[in-house]
């Protein structure tokens, strides 16, 4: 049996794809392979490591449990864009900063979800970052770097509204 | 050499430039490389533990959408070495041959019995699937107590038993009752089987240029040299027409250390099709045929007088290796850690130790960051304490009373270990005003009484550190133990810095930039580092063993001092001034009075393009390569200790970690962020050891832990807050100070949890042997206690 | 670990996903995919045909209708979470919600994939029984209702027929004597549980009126556990009546073993969570 496969169109970082995909491709692969965000890691493929997460349509989720034609017409934002936006630039930077990370490949997975964690919840406890982020498997940091960047980032945040005020 | 003080940006924790490119989604690491006409493989796996292969019938596979080429031994037998992971230091040690496909025998799980190579790796899975083989399923050897028994079957028939080598260490006899004891207690731990269990599986990408017969290997490993070797070994190839690149990984810790079937496989296939080969492991082969470690069972008796004083210590270690030792550096370094390290830091007169390696239907058993010391660590730990409950002492009375005097070094260990410098007291003290022991004492106290159950435990533990060139090369392993720094400077006055020693997340190269910048006078920024390239870089070591800095930085640090000079000699002749007066700081060239002469980039300017204004015999090559060798000692030894504080639901079993200390010894700190985060990392891998982590196998040798929702890794929400000071003390050699960090971390989380789990279930009796320390494995002690509470308390006490 | 290949429809019909049910050989509903995909993934299943029912916007929504909360099939477990409406009208629902997983697998997993999936282990099959919610669903002949405590039927089998689709659950509104609770006890933060324990309780002063333990993770289903139930009914919570509650829980579970527990060990644990969560329900009111 031939390859089943459809064309789908995705909007990655503000800019349209249209691809021609098999249908069993997970939206990691394609965004990988065919399109070229290797920023997006693959570390387990069963939903359960958070490497893959990528912003759909506005919401963290993970890549690797969507397939390429469940997202036909989705706006996908990666590491590469989001790290670059202003609203998570201070958040990138805190994490060098702090060193919150060490081989990196959880980190683009980890860098989204504490940015969603952020704009849910712009001040939250220790615990709460915890919670929020255990979906991300970080195997080289004691995660308390990480923490100490999402909470210092929610700081810095609140002293520039301070500022501003 | 010219003794320098050390100075900035030595000591300051300045940030990583590979960090920046990963958070911002632009690391390089293996499968994000692009291949034209690329192609993928996957593996048949042995679905079975043993069994002797009748038939593997590859035509239907062959025919498959997108095959290219499916390969079995029969298919690859000579156009590749066997290899046998052995050492010469031990020939009574059996070293099994090892193929890439087996010929006729699967040993575990999980092990390659095919390859196939296709254009996606959806395709090749299809096609493995079409593969069948027929396997004649035998008696599986899949627990301690089979591989034992003298009827058992034989893994390796040739090789007479399933022991793979017994060896004894210490200065006692072994089995001997002990003398000068009040008291002897006898225990035994078991631990169990983990896995290192990277984020970035195991990743390959193979390319073959037949033109000039080259072929470049781009590999998540961490020794890239050493696969340069070995694999030029194993496929007939010279080592200058072989390139192996490991630029970014993520994630070793151990398991990307030696060779695996599918290094050697990925190679043999780009080689017969011309189309570059790739191999991403999934989770699901990672589980199965990764590197596994730790599975021991480890009996020990301790002599003590009433006076607390540990009169003797014995330790007898049964470590199932898996089917094989693993290649190149055999799977005895573990072992050999629990045979020699085992209460290092203690002074005991009558010491002895037994380490025997059994062979299994199991994954091979690897090395995993901390090789060994986590097992000496609970061990040699839980005894201690033991001892103490028993002689009613507080546990760090019992450790003060013991530990290796300070005033004693000097001194070799009764393994042989040599020991320049503990700083055991020092790490205690700070450890008990860090973790203010009498105010946690009193809340434990306190609560206790409201029916909450917590637990405080201490871990001392000494561990090995930048292992120099005599521990594998007399063994006639070629791994090496010395490391190499390449420094080119550029016309411009910016360095490219190329060490062998290679750097998987935990800063080595911004720390080696730091201490090319420190003696140069740069900025980190005038420093690029280009690592884990085999055909840029010097041959050494890699990562292993905690070298990056206490080996490599010392390689870059006397390459930096070489170029230094270079640099004074040219400014010294240019501007009329003795070279020895003159400094480089802050880009220029200084003089003693810190007047500046002229700029760094001027003076390598000058040495590229104006020749005509020095003398012809004046040397100006701004190109250095320096190597460095710990020579003094073996290993470079240092210490640590930490405490957990955890609460045990005596309900449901489940141990909650409150809080953690750390307080170790690394020498001097080129990087304080980086060693601590560094150290914390490795404190959640030995939390997860203690309470989360096991690879299970059932007695059939099936592999019953295949998925992440069955490996419990520690996510944030399970580990608390980790608190990590440190005490500084010297180095036998080298100009830095430097010792390994990398590993100190692992080395005492778990026993500091076992420790504080047995306080908590002290006043229960019970007590826990086992790790990971499931809810199971506490509400077991738990009954166990409780079924025995029948007899009258204390009956069998002291 | 990639699946096998698979036709892939993405309805835009109740209807059409129905005759494509009726059609295929091995059809499967795909919705949020979150536990569909990894099964997928490691081949354990292979289906001929994805049935993309992510569109049907008729199965979005979570809904008050008089005295039941009416959620549709295709709510995220993020909606579910965030809803003001299910925190005010369904209490345990809100309380259980917040344990199924992680935040971006919460952001696309939905209600009705995890009912349909029927895990055992899982919370909100749970929630469903205690609650005696009824799920309705779609098939050749229409509308019918099956009620949650119908609806379980083993490991993974539903009484869903093959060529029928859950379009939404109906919970009943919380009343005011209506107390809840909650509890699971799970190696990690969202990872399912070894045992969980979803209880209703209408109160009268002190005493249990009526009583609903829906344990999960204890047996191949959802279980309602009824001669615990009875135990304590019509009484106040003391140290017998809770012995006995604890001690009927044999007849009631059917415990299975895996990596992390036995059979005697879940038993032990249920009894645990019965425990704490009747003390709970029973301690509030005593301090009223």
């Amino acid at each position: 049996m031939s390859e089943p496969r459809q064309s789908v169109s995705l909007t990655v970082n503000e800019e349209r794809h249209d691809v021609t995909v098999p249908n069993r491709k997970h939206l990691a692969d394609i965004l990988r392979e065919d399109l070229g965000f290797t920023g997006v890691h693959v570390g387990c493929e069963h939903g359960v490591c958070g490497a893959c997460t990528v912003r759909i349509d506005g919401a963290i989720t993970r890549s690797c449990l969507v397939f390429g034609v469940q997202a036909d017409g989705a706006e996908i934002e990666t590491i590469e864009y989001l790290s670059a936006q202003s609203e998570t630039r201070d958040l990138v930077d805190t994490f060098v900063a702090e060193n919150a990370l060490q081989c990196g490949f959880c980190t683009p997975g980890m860098v989204i979800s504490a940015a969603a964690l952020l704009a849910e919840t712009p001040d939250p406890t220790r615990e709460e970052v915890r919670a929020y982020l255990s979906g991300n498997y970080c195997r080289c940091t004691g995660y308390q770097a990480i923490v100490d960047a999402v909470m210092m980032t929610a700081a810095g945040r609140r002293a520039a509204k301070g500022e501003r005020a | 050499m010219s003794k320098q003080i050390l100075r900035a940006p030595i000591g300051q924790s300045a940030p990583r430039e590979r960090a920046r490119r990963f958070a911002t989604g632009r690391g390089r690491y293996t499968d994000d490389a692009a291949s034209l006409r690329g192609l993928h493989a996957a593996f048949v796996r042995s679905p079975i533990a043993r069994g002797d292969i009748l038939e593997i019938d590859c035509d239907a596979a062959r025919d498959m959408d997108g095959v290219v080429a499916v390969l079995t031994h029969a298919d690859i037998a000579g156009r590749y070495r066997p290899w046998r992971a052995g050492n010469a230091l031990l020939p009574e040690m059996k070293a099994p041959e090892q193929h890439a496909l087996p010929p006729s025998r699967v040993n575990y799980v999980g092990e390659p019995l095919a390859m196939v190579v296709a254009t996606s790796r959806a395709l090749a899975e299809d096609a493995a699937e079409q593969v069948f083989a027929d396997i004649d399923p035998l008696d599986a050897v899949a627990d301690i107590e089979t591989a034992l028994a003298p009827d058992s079957p034989l893994i390796h028939e040739d090789c007479g038993s399933n022991l793979c080598v017994s060896l004894t260490s210490g200065n006692g006899k072994f089995g001997a009752d002990f003398e000068d004891a009040d008291l002897v207690i006898e225990d035994t731990l078991d631990f169990g089987r983990h896995t290192a269990c990277p984020l970035e599986t195991r990743s390959m990408l193979a390319e073959y240029d037949p033109g000039s017969e080259v072929l470049t290997l781009r590999i998540s490993h961490q020794c890239p040299h050493q696969l340069q070797a070995e694999l030029a070994k194993i496929l007939g190839l010279g080592q200058h027409r072989l390139r192996v690149i490991s630029e970014d990984v993520g994630g070793a810790y151990g398991l990307k250390q030696q060779l695996y079937q599918e290094d050697v496989l990925v190679c043999l296939a780009a080689m017969q099709t011309g189309r570059p080969v790739r191999f991403v492991a999934d989770r699901l082969e990672a589980f199965a045929s990764d590197n596994h470690a730790r599975e021991h069972r480890v009996s020990a008796r301790i002599a003590v007088r009433k006076d607390g004083r540990i009169t003797g210590f014995e330790l007898d270690d049964l470590f199932p290796i898996g089917a094989y030792p693993q290649y190149p550096r055999t799977s005895l370094g573990e072992g050999n850690h629990v045979l020699r390290m085992s209460a290092a830091g203690y002074d005991i007169a009558d010491f002895r130790s037994r380490l025997r390696l059994l062979f299994q239907n199991k994954a091979l058993i690897g090395h995993y960051r901390s090789v060994g010391h986590p097992v000496a660590c609970a061990i040699t730990e839980h005894m201690v304490d033991r001892a103490a409950a028993a002689l009613g002492l507080a546990p760090e009375t019992i450790r003060l009373r013991n530990f290796l005097s300070d005033d004693s070094y000097p001194r070799e260990t009764p393994t042989g270990v040599h020991l320049h410098y503990l700083s055991q007291h020092a790490c205690l003290d700070r450890l008990l005003a860090d973790m203010d022991i009498a105010a946690l004492r009193s809340e434990q106290a306190k609560l206790r009484g409201q029916g909450i159950c917590r637990g405080i435990g201490i871990a001392s533990f000494v561990e090995l550190t930048g292992t120099g060139n005599g521990f594998y090369g007399p063994g006639g392993i070629d791994v090496s133990g010395q490391d190499g720094c390449t420094l080119k400077m550029e016309p411009s006055g910016h360095v490219r810095c190329m060490p062998s020693v290679t750097d998987q997340g935990q800063g080595t190269d911004t720390g080696i930039a730091q201490i090319v910048a420190s003696v140069l006078g740069l900025e980190v920024a005038d420093i690029r580092v280009l690592s884990g390239d085999s055909e840029i870089t010097p041959h050494g070591g890699g990562a292993w063993a905690s070298r990056g800095i206490s080996t490599g930085g010392e390689a870059a640090w006397q390459a930096a001092q070489t170029l230094r000079e270079q640099l004074l000699l040219v400014a010294g002749h240019l501007h009329q001034r003795d070279p020895a007066t003159l400094e480089l700081t802050e880009g220029h060239v200084v003089d003693a009075s810190g007047a500046q002469i002229t700029t760094i980039s001027e003076v390598a300017h000058i040495c590229y393009f104006r020749h005509d204004l020095l003398p012809d015999d004046m040397p100006t090559e701004l190109m250095v390569t320096r190597h460095a060798v710990p020579r003094a000692q073996l290993f470079q030894a240092t210490n640590g200790i930490q405490a957990a504080y955890v609460e045990v639901d005596t309900d449901t079993g489940f141990t909650r970690l409150l809080g953690h200390w750390v307080v170790h010894d690394g020498g001097t700190l080129i990087n304080p962020k980086l060693v601590e985060e560094q150290i914390r990392g490795g404190v959640v891998q030995g939390l997860g050891a203690a309470l989360l982590e096991e690879i299970r196998y059932d007695e059939d040798g099936q592999l019953l832990t295949a998925t992440m929702a069955d490996y419990l890794v520690p996510m944030a929400s399970d580990v608390p807050d980790i608190q990590v000071s440190h005490v500084t003390s010297g180095t036998a050699e080298g100009a830095l100070g430097a010792k390994g960090v990398g590993e100190a971390g692992v080395a005492g989380a778990s026993g500091a949890v076992l420790n504080a789990v047995n306080d908590a279930l002290g006043p229960f009796g019970a007590t826990v042997r086992q790790m990971p320390i499931s809810p199971r494995t506490v509400l077991t002690a738990l009954r166990a206690a409780a079924a025995s509470a029948t007899t009258p308390p204390f009956e069998d006490a002291p | 670990m990639k699946p096998y290949p698979f036709e892939y429809t993405r309805v835009s019909s109740l209807e059409e996903a129905v005759t494509l049910l009726q059609r295929e050989d091995e059809p499967r509903i795909i919705a949020g995919g979150q536990s569909l995909v990894p099964i997928l993934a490691m081949r354990l299943a292979a289906p001929s045909r994805l049935i993309d029912i992510g569109g049907l916007s008729a199965l979005r929504g979570i809904e008050r209708r008089g005295d039941v909360l009416r959620i549709g099939a295709l709510a995220r477990h993020a909606e579910v979470m965030a809803s003001a409406e299910v925190a005010e009208a369904v209490p345990l629902l809100a309380r259980a919600i917040s344990h199924v997983a992680h935040p971006a697998v919460r952001n696309r997993g939905t209600f009705g994939g995890s009912v349909c999936l029927a895990d055992p282990a899982a919370e909100l099959p749970a929630v469903c029984t205690a609650l005696g919610a009824t799920f309705e669903v779609f098939g050749s002949d229409g509308l019918r209702t099956i009620p949650a405590r119908e609806f379980f039927l083993d490991i993974y089998e539903t009484a869903l027929a093959p060529d029928e689709i859950l379009v939404a659950a109906q919970l009943p509104v919380a009343c005011p004597k209506e107390r809840f609770g909650f509890e699971e006890i799970a190696r990690r933060h969202g990872d399912f549980a070894i045992v969980g324990l979803a209880v209703r309780a209408r109160m009268e002063g002190t005493l249990f009126a009526e009583l609903d333990l829906c344990f999960f993770g204890a047996s191949p289903r959802p279980v309602l556990a009824q001669n615990a139930a009875r135990a304590v009914i019509g009484q106040e919570l003391t140290d017998e009546t809770q012995q006995a509650a604890v001690s009927a829980l044999t007849a009631d579970l059917d415990p299975q073993e895996d990596a992390q527990a036995d059979a005697e060990m879940r038993l032990h644990l249920a009894g645990v969570l019965l425990k704490r969560r009747l003390a709970e329900i029973a301690g509030k009111e005593r301090q009223q």
